[in-house]
C-alpha cells in the first residue's frame, strides 16, 4: 500500500492513467473498434451469386446506396426525423416555458412526473397501444365520427403520400407514434435552457419597450436556441434509427433501421447493412457541426 | 421470419406432464449444460402455464441444465448463431440452408438418436436440412402459410390466392384494395412465384423457391403490383391479428396460430368471423429443425435433446402450446393438450400442398442458376418502398 501511495506522490499522471485507462480502453476497443469494423464491413461486397461477402476493397456498395429505392429509403426517413423534430420543438416549448418559468413546488414536481412517466413504461407497450387508438375501428376514428368530424378525417386519409387505409396505416400515424415517443427528449433539455435565461434580461427587456413579441423573437428565443439544439439532437437521431415504430404503425414503406436490420439477417448482406449504417453517422456529424457553430456545446 | 410467435397459445392445461416414458438415453454425462436460441414457445418448463413442460423431465433424466435464449426472428437466429456459444437452434427453413452454408452447424449423425425412426418419413430427407444425403439437423415442427378471410365478405372459401394479388372486386361487391396483406419477408415472394405457377404455366416454374431471372422478374413483378392492394404487410403475428379486428382486412396470407387466436375470441368471431383455407394453387409453410452449432460446447447434451425434442409426447405437447403440427405422426394421437384432433386444426392434411420455405440460394436443381435470397430481400424492400 505504502509503495502505492508512494508511486501516485511521485508520478500524479500514474493515478490518472491508472484511473482512466480502463473506460478509455472500454472507448476504445469496445466503441471505436466496433464502429471501425462496420465501417470496414461498408467497404467489402456480396456477391449476389453465391450470396458471399466478397473481402476486398470496393466502393460498389456504396454506389448501391444510390439506386432509387435505397435514395428514397435514405430520403423518406430523413424527412420523417425533422417533421418530427421540429413538430416536437413547437410542441415542447410552450410546456418547458410554463415549467421553467411559472411551475413551482408541487406543479413542477407534476411537470417531471407528466413528462417522465412516458418514459417508465415499455417502448413496445405504449407503441401497440398507438396502433390500437389509430386503428380503423380504434378510438379516434370513433370520436371523430361521433363528433361529425368523420368527413375531415377521411379527407385527411385520402391525400396522396401521407394518407392510407387507416391512420395507423399511414405516415400521419407513424408520425404521430414517433412525436409522442420522442417528446419528452426535447422538452427536458429545453426546460433545462429555459431555466437559465435570467429573469431580469426579460425585464430590462420590457423596460426598455419590446412588445412581448419582441422580447420572445430577440431575447428568449436566441438564449433557449441551445436547448432546442440539444433536444433535436435526441429526436433527429432517435428517428433516425428506430425500425420498430415503422414495423407496427405505418403503411411498411421502409426506414433505414429496417432497411439494415433485413439486410443484416438471413439476406446475409452485410456489407451494404453497414453502408447503410453509415448514412444516419454522416447526417448527425454534419447535424453536430452545424449544431457546434450555433453554440449548442458552450454551456457545457 | 416468425415474428412473435409468442406463447399466449390459449389452450387450458388439463393435465400436468412430468417426465414419464423417457427413452433412456446413454452418453457421458460429464456436461452439465445446455444452450438453445429459440422460438418463444419453443421450449417451455412450465414457467407460462404449470401443464407445459418437456425440460424439466429432461433435466432430472440428464443431468443437462437447459438454458433458453429466444429469438423473434431467422434475422435474430442467424446473427446469434453466428456469433457462437450456444449448441442447438429451432432453425426455420429460410435459416437453415444458409446456417449450413456459412458452416455454423454440423452434421448430425441419425444413428445417435433412437427416436429418429418416429419422425415422419416425409420430413426425414426434407431439402431444408438435408445437403447431399447428409442430414444437419432434426424436424421439429411445421405449419402452413394459410389464406386467412372473414367469412362475412366471402361466403365461400376463396378458391385461388388471387383475391390478395390481383386487384377485384370481392363478393361483397368492394374492391379489395387496402383490405389484404402480405408477409413482409423477401420470402413471400415465394408465394408470387406459387401462384404463377398455375396461373402462368408457360413461365415454367418448377418451385417457388428456384426462380431463374425470367421467372423471378415476374414474380417481382405480381409482388409490386400487390403493393397498391396492400395498406401494411403484416410481420408480427399478434399485430397481424389486431389487423383483422380492427383494420377491416379481409384476406391475407397468416398462419393457423392467428386463426386459432381469432377463433378462440367470441366477440371477435360474432363482428368479424375469420376462417383460413389453402386455395388450389397450394400454400407455402414453415418447417423448422433444430441444429447444432458446429462448434457446439455440450454435444452429447446436444444429442440427448435432439433425441428428447423427437418424443411423441414432448411433440404433442409442443404443438398444442405452439399451434403447429409435430414432426412426428404418433404425436397427433393420445395428447390431451393436442387432443386427437389438434393436428388436423393445424394443418396436417395439407402436408402435400405445401412448399415449404427455404432459402433461394445461386445454384439451383430447377433451373441451374437461380435469382440468391440477398437479391430477393433488395427487391422486396424496394416494392414495400414504393
Amino acid at each position: 500500500m505504502r509503495g502505492l501511495s508512494d508511486l501516485f506522490y511521485k508520478r500524479p499522471g500514474a493515478l490518472t492513467a491508472m484511473l482512466l485507462g480502463p473506460p478509455l480502453a472500454w472507448i476504445g476497443i469496445v466503441y471505436i473498434g466496433s464502429l471501425l469494423a462496420l465501417l470496414l464491413q461498408s467497404f467489402y461486397h456480396l456477391d449476389d451469386f453465391s450470396g458471399i461477402i466478397i473481402h476486398e476493397f470496393t466502393l460498389s456498395t456504396y454506389g448501391q446506396l444510390f439506386e432509387s429505392s435505397n435514395l428514397q429509403t435514405i430520403g423518406r426517413t430523413v424527412a420523417m426525423a425533422a417533421i418530427v423534430t421540429i413538430t416536437s420543438a413547437i410542441i415542447a416549448f410552450p410546456i418547458a416555458y410554463y415549467a421553467a418559468r411559472f411551475a413551482r413546488g408541487k406543479t413542477k414536481a407534476l411537470f417531471y412526473l407528466a413528462v417522465m412517466m412516458p418514459l417508465w413504461s415499455s417502448y413496445l407497450v405504449k407503441v401497440y397501444a398507438w396502433k390500437l387508438i389509430l386503428a380503423k375501428e380504434g378510438i379516434i376514428t370513433w370520436a371523430a365520427g361521433g363528433l361529425g368530424l368523420g368527413g375531415v378525417l377521411d379527407a385527411l386519409l385520402t391525400l396522396p403520400v401521407i394518407g392510407g387505409s387507416s391512420l395507423s396505416f399511414s405516415y400521419i400515424g407513424t408520425f404521430l407514434v414517433f412525436l409522442y415517443i420522442w417528446l419528452p427528449y426535447m422538452i427536458l433539455p429545453l426546460q433545462a435552457a429555459l431555466e437559465r435565461v435570467p429573469k431580469n434580461y426579460i425585464e430590462a427587456s420590457a423596460d426598455l419597450g419590446a412588445t412581448p413579441r419582441q422580447t420572445f423573437r430577440t431575447v428568449i428565443l436566441p438564449l433557449a436556441l441551445p436547448g432546442v439544439i440539444a433536444g433535436s439532437i435526441f429526436t433527429f437521431s432517435l428517428t433516425l434509427g428506430d425500425y420498430i415504430i415503422p414495423q407496427i404503425v405505418g403503411n411498411s414503406r421502409p426506414f433505414i433501421g429496417q432497411a439494415v436490420y433485413t439486410l443484416q439477417g438471413t439476406a446475409g448482406d452485410i456489407p451494404l447493412a453497414a453502408a447503410f449504417t453509415v448514412v444516419p453517422m454522416l447526417i448527425m456529424g454534419v447535424y453536430l457541426a452545424l449544431a457546434k457553430r450555433a453554440g449548442a456545446f458552450d454551456a457545457l | 421470419m416468425k415474428f412473435t410467435k409468442n406463447a399466449m397459445v390459449t389452450l387450458c392445461a388439463t393435465t400436468s406432464i412430468l417426465a414419464n416414458g423417457f427413452n433412456t438415453f446413454a452418453f457421458a454425462a460429464n456436461e452439465t449444460e445446455l444452450n438453445i436460441v429459440a422460438w418463444p414457445g419453443y421450449v417451455e418448463r412450465g414457467e407460462s402455464d404449470k401443464g407445459y413442460d418437456w425440460v424439466t423431465g429432461f433435466e432430472k433424466e440428464t443431468g443437462c441444465k437447459v438454458n433458453v435464449k429466444t429469438a423473434a426472428t431467422s434475422d435474430e437466429m442467424v446473427t446469434l448463431m453466428n456469433q457462437g456459444g450456444f449448441d442447438l437452434v429451432t432453425a426455420s427453413g429460410d435459416a437453415s440452408l444458409r446456417l449450413i452454408a456459412g458452416k455454423k452447424v454440423q452434421a448430425i449423425d441419425v444413428s445417435k438418436i433412437p427416436n429418429w425412426a418416429n419422425v415422419d418419413k416425409r420430413l426425414q430427407d426434407a431439402p431444408w436440412h438435408t445437403v447431399d444425403g447428409v442430414h444437419y439437423g432434426t424436424p421439429y415442427q411445421w405449419g402452413p402459410n394459410v389464406l386467412a378471410y372473414n367469412t362475412k365478405v366471402f361466403k365461400e372459401a376463396p378458391k385461388s390466392w388471387s383475391v390478395v394479388f390481383e386487384e377485384q372486386n370481392l363478393p361483397d361487391g368492394k374492391s379489395n384494395k387496402g383490405r389484404v396483406q402480405a408477409y413482409y419477408g423477401a420470402i413471400a415472394i415465394a408465394d408470387a412465384a406459387l401462384y404463377l405457377m398455375h396461373k402462368k404455366p408457360e413461365l415454367g416454374i418448377k418451385n417457388p423457391y428456384e426462380l431463374n431471372k425470367d421467372q423471378y422478374a415476374a414474380a417481382l413483378a405480381l409482388a409490386t403490383g400487390q403493393r397498391a392492394l396492400v395498406g401494411r404487410y403484416w410481420g408480427d403475428a399478434a399485430v397481424q391479428v389486431e389487423d383483422f379486428k380492427t383494420e377491416g382486412v379481409v384476406a391475407s396470407s397468416s398462419w393457423p396460430y392467428q386463426v386459432n387466436l381469432l377463433q378462440a375470441d367470441k366477440a371477435v368471431m360474432e363482428k368479424t368471423p375469420i376462417a383460413s383455407t389453402i386455395p388450389e394453387e397450394g400454400a407455402t409453410g414453415w418447417a423448422d429443425t433444430t441444429m447444432m452449432h458446429a462448434e457446439a460446447a455440450h454435444p452429447n447434451c446436444a444429442y440427448a435433446w435432439l433425441n428428447h425434442s423427437l418424443d411423441a409426447k414432448v411433440q404433442g405437447d409442443v404443438a398444442a402450446w405452439f399451434g403447429s403440427v409435430p414432426a412426428v405422426n404418433a404425436a397427433c394421437k393420445g395428447n390431451a393438450l393436442l387432443t386427437d384432433t389438434g393436428c388436423d386444426t393445424n394443418g396436417m392434411a395439407n402436408f402435400d400442398k405445401i412448399w415449404f420455405w427455404r432459402t433461394p440460394t445461386g445454384k439451383c436443381e430447377a433451373e441451374g442458376t437461380c435469382v440468391s435470397y440477398s437479391q430477393w430481400a433488395k427487391d422486396y424492400l424496394a416494392v414495400q418502398g414504393k
